[in-house]
């Protein structure tokens, strides 16, 4: 089952670097347990989509990702959502420290 | 009036449904590709321009393929998108990123691979496909249950 996420965002070197971590099986189609895996995520910074991924069940299990955004300040609003093949999602957000 | 009711619910369910299928894009052709070269084929990048700017981080030797960290960025100037193939994996490519105004081209991720195999980072640049390509070798392979 797909459970919580996590993320940390922070300033490094004058941009934003976001560090997410999604709770998810990750399966792939050889497995006992079938094609399982995210398919679609997207980062938006303030609400504006800056990242826009496709993934495959190549992505490990509980996948982590690490994006740059251009410049950035603290308390900009991060945002990271994710959509699976068998059509579960989430996200989280959070602010930049 | 009750049917026309019914049709009238139900075309506008779907325009309410269409733009989140449209938003959740997924390269079937692409994905789907049991070579690197269909892959590419399907990435509309069938022959990319090998190039130094495309940097990969990722180690030699990866001890688990369950778990092989993999940096990639690309300093060629108007990189769009990046797209990692593992050339030996049963569907080589295992992801695509699109960088909007606003992100840098780079990202860090965990793969899976269930050999040793050559990893082909693909870079889009103003509409151009540019590739870069490591080895890494893996002890033990990630693709079993």
């Amino acid at each position: 089952m797909a459970g919580p996420m996590k993320m940390r965002a922070t300033l490094a070197g004058g941009n934003t670097e976001v560090r997410v971590l999604m709770s998810h099986p990750m399966t792939t189609a050889q497995m006992k347990e079938g094609l399982h895996h995210i398919r679609n995520v997207v980062v938006k910074q303030n609400g504006k989509t800056v990242v826009e991924a496709e993934i495959s069940q190549a992505v490990s299990r509980n996948p982590v990702f690490s994006f740059r955004l251009k410049g950035g300040a603290k308390g900009d609003k991060i945002e990271v959502s994710w959509l699976d093949n068998k059509g579960e999602s989430n996200k989280i957000e959070t602010a930049v420290a | 009036m009750i049917k026309n009711r019914r049709t009238l619910l139900a075309v506008l369910g779907m325009l309410l449904l269409k733009p989140f299928a449209a938003l959740a894009a997924w390269n079937e052709q692409a994905f789907g590709a049991k070579t690197a070269a269909d892959a590419l084929s399907g990435l509309g990048a069938p022959s990319p321009a090998p190039s130094k700017d495309i940097v990969i981080d990722a180690p030699q030797i990866a001890e688990n393929g369950a778990v092989v960290p993999i940096e990639v960025m690309s300093n060629i100037p108007g990189t769009t998108s990046i797209a990692v193939v593992i050339e030996k994996n049963p569907f080589p490519l295992a992801g695509k990123f699109d960088f909007k105004d606003g992100a840098l081209p780079f990202v860090k991720l965990n793969v899976k691979m269930g050999e040793t195999s050559d990893v082909r980072v693909l870079a889009m640049a103003g509409g151009k496909p540019f590739v870069a390509t490591r080895e890494i070798k893996v002890t033990i392979g990630g693709c079993g249950g």
